[in-house]
């Protein structure tokens, strides 16, 4: 194949010409993963500047001593909103959205996975956001965004806005594990003939372990904040009076480190893709940084107390996550010495995509080096909670992270939209936002160092404090004129930047082997591939890169394969309830509990039913396989009834425990109990509903012609059946063995 | 060991430390501050030679395609994993220099209020409010509990921070080595006032702080005139039954204990300090000088707050 590199005359379009007289249609009802990665990027730039906004608000007030432009509750509210609208509405969009446009593109696949699962994660977003802001009509969050209690419990936050917060967060996670599945499954199963495993692109790669980090991080924190909202909703005290506000920091970090590896692996992907082809060679050291990646996967899940030194955990649990926080700098710090050596001796061009990545080198291992500070426990000890620690983050978040996107929107904005962005507008915003950023964020070291926590809405008149703080003010506007030069940039390009043609930067992996913008399908052909470096092969016939292994590749199915990775993420999800179970009830209350108010005989009379259920379930989908449609109805008939059976009797188990008074909010037994089995009851719930729809098509005889989907449905029942043994062993009999 | 940040961090800083217990964390920044000073040298170092040396030029051919190197790799993961080795190992000397388990009963129990410290002296039997006074010297425990949320506890120049957790029991150790008053502030954000929630750490020389202690257990004397009339509204409008005045009971506080109001420099946790101008503004309006804090507005008549004023200024 042709690869033409020479820019056309005229710049394609986004939209078809047909698609120009209901453009508002082919937006709201798009499933092209490239048009869903753009959506994430449109509502990405209208929350970054509504986080802006408020960051900018957060400075002015701080920008002399004993300021009163805003009052406290303001200001609470506000730097509330800015920590939950970055993180979940401006820094996960992006890296979805680049994900989303880019990681099919790249091994070659003509769309995502799953193109409705996408559309749906992609408007769950705005759908997220307004609840989150919602609160603004009955009393903004002001709590902070990792919403510490008591301070977030019904006492001290009285109005609905934590409960905005709660069911805007929930209604994100849902959306991104929906994401992670989707992208974890379109790496494995949608790859174009060639495309091995060891072949796909780092940008890929590091998006797809990424994606493993959503999958089993997110259900925590949704188990989390379900359980504040029981606190504030009906009346139980998970995490204040007899509950534990320790539990709360235990759950939410669980989830909230790994986060922060969520947001900061696709920039690493991004790094890895911009810094060899601005320096004109291949990534040094390709294994070890894919492997690096899976290093800190696995590793920021062991990490989280980190965030808890000053606690009081005990010394040998601040030493383990002490030094647990310290080995995950050194994955880190092999990715940062590759990109640095990837430079070395190559011919380094100064785009603009380059420029935001040497940026992102330096200002990112700043960021790196005060996190290692900050896993000696006895340094946080100081630093934990004051300006040190807002200029740590902000190096990785702001330094690293948005400088690694930003680096990424410069170096695919002619791919998706088939206009370069203006160079010199680039340059300035670039110059514009390293000056901003660091004349904010530097001179908050220092300031931590002399003892100003953060969250004050103030501060006495310190010798020094007035104009370190005021230096920060002004940093901050002047990041607030490099956005506005970006958006200035983004819009004038859109509209007369110069035709990009299929490959304006010479760069070497297959989104740049179509047009700019590809169109729906992608690909008209895709070039031979053998290395990890297509392209490169193509314009080099002379010195191709060595091949990577063989071309021998298998792909599983990606139904089996997306729902084995749901599974994972519930047991995820009903893993960490059992925690929870065992957490509060390890010492047996000495009200109600499992050993008094529950009756085992009964329970086990209905499991069975349930486990019994199982195996009538494997013998529909035989009946399936041998195309007997009589058996396969019968069965599922059967399999309904003993599920039903199951369901009459857990709710003849509530109803008794009512009448005894035993209500989710009588002691934490009864909260802990309700909490477990009352989501396991849900799922059996969905598990009916989706059987009762098989037998529904199977009655009007649908899988004669076609298979159905009762294999992945199975999967599912025998899923929540296994649950129900957990559930069984540790709910019901082990606490008959425990004593007061 | 000096580093250069100690000229940019004066007075009241981490790097200013004014305990053995705060030392030991100093030391151990210092030194951390080096490594990653040199990483940090190695790392932009290696980004600027490139930047400087390898620039493109038009009509440059591709480099020699080099794609990796073992050896290389497999060093630079072992030194970082030897200087993590050396920074655990130096973590742990400094926590437990910084932070020896508590021995016996505390000397102090702080108790973190929306948003004002309760300092009760379970040895002398007194307690008092967003002034903690220690003896020059002498390690002092303290044992921190909340009342409401979680508060967080931390004098940058004498000791660690840590959070006030319900019944957890946490404690610290302050000593500082020479006279002065510490700032001292919440670090948890605990609502609205998180900002003024502030307090100090008076470190005094033995005699000085005996004196000091003797003082708190006096109990308040007769007072005649305005101050009188003071006393009577104190007890009419309600104040006493969030703020005690006497200081040696045990009875719990909803508000900051006034029996020796005046001895303390500063008033409404940090907000401003302790004068009458100052009192009189607190009690015409709380809410203008300290938006959001649990003293509601009595709508006092200006007399009645001078007779308030005239009265608290007799608590010494």
């Amino acid at each position: 194949m042709n690869v033409p590199t020479s820019s056309p005359a005229v710049a394609p379009e986004l939209l078809t010409a047909e698609e120009h007289a209901h453009w508002r249609l082919a937006w709201l009802s798009t499933v092209d993963h490239k048009r869903i990665g753009i959506l994430y990027l449109i509502f990405t730039l209208i929350f970054f500047a509504i986080g802006g906004l408020e960051a900018l608000v957060i400075r002015l007030q701080l920008a002399v001593p004993n300021n009163t432009l805003v009052g406290p509750d303001t200001f609470n509210a506000l730097f509330t909103m800015h920590g939950t609208t970055m993180i979940f509405l401006v820094v996960m969009p992006a890296v979805f959205g680049l994900a989303n446009y880019f990681v099919p593109l790249m091994i070659g696949a003509r769309d995502m996975a799953f193109p409705r699962l996408n559309a749906l994660s992609v408007w769950l977003i705005p759908f997220g956001a307004a609840l989150l802001h919602f609160s603004v009509l009955t009393g903004v969050p002001k709590t902070g965004w990792f919403a510490y209690t008591p301070l977030s419990e019904t006492p001290y936050n009285p109005t609905l806005g934590v409960d905005y917060w709660i069911a805007g967060l929930l209604v994100l996670g849902i959306g991104s594990v929906a994401t992670g599945i989707n992208l974890i499954t379109t790496v494995l199963c949608m790859r174009a003939p060639g495309v091995t495993m060891k072949r796909i692109p780092l940008f890929a790669w590091i998006n797809f372990v990424n994606a493993f980090i959503v999958v089993f991080a997110l259900p925590v924190l949704n188990v989390a904040l379900i359980m504040l909202l029981m606190d504030r909703q009906l009346g139980t005290h998970f995490f204040f009076r007899e509950g534990s506000p320790v539990l709360w920091q235990h759950l939410f970090w669980a989830f909230g480190h790994p986060e922060v590896y969520i947001l900061a692996l696709p920039a690493f992907g991004i790094i890895s893709e911009v810094v060899p082809v601005f320096s004109r060679k291949p990534i040094f050291g390709f294994e070890f940084v894919a492997m690096s990646s899976v290093a800190i996967a696995v590793l920021s899940f062991g990490v989280w107390a980190h965030h808890m030194f000053t606690v009081g955990l005990g010394h040998p649990a601040d030493e383990f996550f002490s030094v647990a926080s310290m080995l995950i700098a050194i994955p880190t710090g092999v990715k940062v010495l590759n990109w640095s050596t990837t430079m070395f001796r190559g011919r380094i061009r100064f785009s603009v995509p380059m420029l935001y990545a040497i940026a992102f080198l330096i200002q990112f291992t700043l960021g790196g080096l005060s996190g290692v500070t900050h896993a000696e426990t006895a340094l946080d000890w100081q630093t934990k909670n004051s300006y040190f620690l807002i200029a740590h983050f902000h190096y990785v978040a702001v330094g690293g992270v948005l400088f690694g996107a930003l680096a990424g929107l410069h170096y695919w904005f002619p791919k998706m939209t088939g206009r370069m962005l203006s160079e010199r507008l680039g340059r300035l915003g670039f110059w514009l936002f390293v000056f901003g950023f660091n004349g904010t964020f530097a001179i908050q070291h220092i300031l931590g160092f002399m003892g100003m926590p953060r969250r004050v809405y103030t501060y006495p008149d310190f010798p020094n404090w007035g104009w370190m703080n005021m230096l920060s003010t002004i940093g901050a506007c002047v990041m607030a004129l490099a956005a506005i030069t970006l958006v200035v940039n983004i819009v004038t390009s859109l509209i007369r930047g110069a035709p990009a043609g299929n490959n304006p930067w010479n760069a070497w992996t297959l989104e740049w082997a179509t047009t700019s913008p590809p169109p729906a399908h992608n690909f008209d052909a895709l070039p031979p591939i053998h290395s990890r470096r297509p392209l490169w092969d193509l314009a080099n016939p002379d010195r191709p890169d060595p091949p990577v292994g063989t071309d021998a590749m298998a792909l599983p199915n990606r139904a089996k394969t997306g729902l084995w990775l749901l599974i994972a993420s519930e047991a995820a999800f009903f893993g960490t309830l059992l925690f929870v179970f065992l957490y509060f009830n390890l010492t047996p209350h000495p009200g109600p509990n499992s050993k008094n108010s529950l009756e085992l005989g009964r329970t086990l009379i209905f499991s069975a039913c349930l486990f019994l259920s199982s195996f009538t379930l494997w013998r529909a989908e035989a009946a399936e396989d041998r195309r007997s449609r009589g058996g396969m109805i019968a069965w599922l008939a059967v399999t309904i009834v003993l599920g039903g059976i199951f369901m009459v009797g857990q709710g003849y188990e509530y109803w008794g425990l009512y009448h005894s008074g035993i209500t989710v909010s009588r002691n934490l037994f009864a909260s802990t109990f309700f909490l477990v089995t009352g989501f396991h009851g849900f799922h059996v719930c969905a598990g009916l509903i989706a059987l009762f729809v098989m037998l529904a098509i199977a009655i009007a005889g649908d899988f004669r012609t076609r298979r159905s989907p009762l294999v992945a449905v199975g999967l599912y029942w025998h899923f929540v059946d296994v649950v129900w043994v957990f559930v069984l062993l540790i709910v019901y009999i082990l606490p008959r063995y425990l004593s007061a | 060991m000096a580093f250069p940040l100690g000229i940019l961090a004066p007075s009241g800083s981490i790097f200013s430390p004014a305990s053995p217990n705060a030392a030991a964390i100093t030391h151990l920044f210092v030194i951390s501050l080096w490594i990653c000073a040199v990483i940090f040298a190695i790392v932009a170092g290696l980004v600027g030679y490139s930047v400087v040396k390898y620039r493109w030029h038009e009509g440059d051919a591709d480099p020699v395609q080099l794609a990796g190197n073992k050896t290389v790799e497999i060093v630079w993961t072992i030194i970082p994993f030897l200087i993590v080795l050396v920074l655990f190992g130096l973590t742990v000397h400094a926590m437990n220099r910084s932070d020896p388990p508590l021995v016996g009963k505390p000397d102090l129990i702080v108790i973190g209020h929306q948003w004002w410290w309760e300092v009760r002296d379970p040895r002398h039997g007194f307690v008092t409010a967003n002034e903690i006074h220690i003896p020059v010297g002498r390690e002092v425990s303290v044992e921190l509990d909340t009342a409401d949320v979680l508060h967080e506890f931390w004098v940058p120049e004498l000791t660690r921070k840590i959070t006030t957790v319900p019944g957890a029991g946490n404690h610290v150790w302050i000593e500082a080595d020479r006279p002065g008053i510490y700032e001292g502030v919440c670090s948890e954000f605990c609502g609205t006032q998180h900002a003024w929630m502030r307090f100090e750490v008076v470190a005094q020389p033995p005699a000085q702080y005996d004196a000091w202690v003797r003082q708190q257990l006096q109990p308040a004397g007769a007072v005649s005139g305005d101050a009188a009339a003071g006393r009577k509204l104190f007890d009419q409008m309600t104040c006493v039954d969030c703020h005690g005045l006497n200081s040696t009971n045990d009875a719990p506080n909803a508000g900051p204990n006034l029996a020796h109001l005046g001895t303390r420099r500063l008033i409404a946790s940090g907000v401003v300090t302790n004068t009458p101008a100052n009192l009189r503004r607190w009690l015409t309006d709380p809410q203008l000088v300290k938006p959001g804090a649990k003293m509601p507005n009595f709508k006092l008549r200006p007399d009645q707050v001078n007779d308030l004023v005239a009265y608290l200024e007799t608590l010494q």
